[in-house]
């Protein structure tokens, strides 16, 4: 069951520049989804558009049975925001900024809630403290609390790890978990692919403006993924021998080194064969390895295929 | 419509004013001071009396409104143009508000601060001159409106600013002369005729004799 549908939105901006082309997302109830894409892709316009900053040019979204527009009241105080930048009140203390934005989603004050979002987060110590005073990753945190305060079903989170040390990253996931464990449907943007590929369910990639694929981040992996051996040979090699052309084979390293591409899918993955005909060619290795490809590699061959128009071939 | 909202962003916006308590009060306050003993004290002690009051006791309620136009133009617009600038807009954008509530958290806080202050330099003022309040209610009411009025003003201009100059532009040329203009210290029977008929679009002049008569 979908808890938040985009459908059909575009967004031109005054001066001309199209950020979205007709974009169309469901998200499910309880999952965390991705959103990968490079720096201008639509990411961010397609956040502030779902959760009311942004105006769409055409096209709808509702949020948790609401449309964001007709009904945008009951559809906004069901999403919590956390944006790219750290932009807080600086001269209050966190615990006055957190009822301020409870208040503002129309909640009634609960000091329990917010004390608990506090705790999970590790600021309780510093409910008193101004915000000016407390570190970045502090800062960033105070951030997520504000979106959590009015206990949202839906939270966004636009690069959420910007600028937080490693530490600070896996706490923040960690917690992301436990969010969603309590029934919170997430959506994230990054840059970091490993932050999709360590947290999410499903990951959606966004390319000048255009979401290029939306799969479930195990399938998206198998389907795009693909293995590498790579041997390190003996005695170098001047060129692949006649005997071993026509396979996928690559020589680098000075010649120390040969890759051979293969596909995770396939039922023979022609190692067996290719290690053969090394033997029969008397090419002898010292080591070899098999290395899958991440989805750091699946995505740049996802926005590389968008942005020399082969968006037919990158679609799956 | 979200009353939480309505709350959290006068709470907020008041809990500003609290904490720059010195700037917020005791600035207006110094300031009328100042004028009370120029005006009120050096000067006015030469000056004849005003349509039968004195003019120390002439000036009060121009003062008030001098301060209260000037405070409930500027607290209006540096309420919403504040989050602009520190771009803490994104929740109010993003938050289940509208208009209504957007209009009634921000000028009201904003009226409520000018309110507050123009009642301070009334007691102020008490201590230079001795003066009676004939129609305490229909001054509180005045006071309301104007402040509410003003910081509505005030709203729009932090809307339509994406400059501090441009905040300030707006009180110091327009308010500040239209109040000087406008017949807070001197009484505009005592002007020329034509000027008495050119003083008459000033939309002050409106409020300093209505506030004078009190």
């Amino acid at each position: 069951m979908s808890v938040l549908t985009v459908s059909g939105v575009s967004k031109t901006y005054a001066t001309g520049y199209q950020a979205l082309k007709h974009v169309d997302l469901e998200i499910r109830r309880g999952e965390i989804f991705a959103l990968l894409g490079p720096n201008g892709a639509g990411k961010t316009t397609l956040i502030n558009i779902v959760c009311g900053i942004v105006t769409a040019s055409t096209g709808t979204v509702t949020a948790d049975g609401h449309d964001n527009v007709r009904d945008f009241r009951k559809a906004r105080a069901a999403i919590g925001l956390v944006p790219q930048e750290l932009t807080t009140d600086m001269f209050e203390t966190v615990w006055s900024t957190l009822c301020f934005s409870r208040g503002l989603f129309g909640k009634p004050p609960d000091p329990a809630v917010l004390e608990k979002v506090l705790r999970d987060l590790s600021l309780w110590e510093k409910k008193d403290a101004k915000i000016m005073t407390l570190s970045g990753g502090m800062k960033r945190r105070v951030m997520i609390a504000k979106a959590l305060a009015h206990e949202p079903t839906i939270l966004f989170l636009d690069e959420p790890s910007a600028g937080v040390d490693v530490e600070l990253r896996r706490d923040m996931w960690q917690m992301v978990r436990n969010l969603r464990e309590n029934g919170v449907t997430i959506i994230l943007t990054t840059h970091y692919i490993e932050e999709a590929e360590e947290m999410a369910d499903r990951i959606g990639v966004i390319s000048k403006g255009e979401l290029v694929v939306v799969e479930e981040k195990t399938a998206l992996m198998r389907k795009l993924g693909k293995k590498q051996l790579t041997l390190s040979l003996q005695n170098p090699l001047a060129a692949i021998p006649p005997t071993l052309a026509g396979l996928p084979l690559e020589l680098s390293d000075e010649g120390n080194t040969l890759t051979y591409n293969f596909d995770t899918q396939a039922h023979d993955t022609g190692i067996a064969p290719l290690l053969r005909r090394l033997n029969e060619a008397g090419i002898e290795f010292k080591d070899l390895h098999t290395a899958e490809s991440s989805l750091e590699e699946i995505f740049v061959s996802l926005v590389r295929s968008t942005t020399t128009k082969d968006t037919k071939g990158a679609r799956l | 419509m979200n009353l939480h909202a309505v709350k959290a962003i006068y709470k907020f916006e008041m809990a500003r004013t609290w904490r720059t308590l010195f700037q917020s009060i005791a600035t207006p306050v110094m300031t009328t001071s100042l004028y009370f003993v120029v005006f009120g004290s050096a000067i006015g002690s030469r000056m004849m009396e005003i349509d039968g009051v004195s003019y120390g006791a002439f000036i009060v309620p121009g003062l008030i409104m001098l301060t209260v136009l000037m405070e409930s133009v500027s607290n209006g617009s540096f309420g919403i143009y504040m989050p602009k600038f520190a771009g803490t807009i994104y929740e109010l954008l993003s938050a289940p508000v509208g208009l209504t509530e957007t209009l009634l958290g921000y000028t009201g806080a904003a009226a409520t601060k000018s309110v507050i202050l123009g009642l301070v330099i009334l007691a102020t003022a008490r201590l230079f001159v001795p003066f009676s309040i004939e129609h305490p209610f229909w001054m509180i009411g005045f006071l309301v409106l104007t402040s509410v009025t003003f910081a509505l003003l005030g709203f729009l201009i932090g809307i339509w600013a994406d400059s501090w100059e441009k905040i300030q532009i707006v009180p110091m040329m327009v308010v500040t002369p239209l109040t000087f203009l406008g017949g807070s210290f001197y009484s505009i029977s005592m002007l020329p005729e034509v000027w008495q008929k050119i003083t008459l679009f000033n939309p002050v002049v409106y409020l300093g004799p209505t506030s004078t008569s009190c």
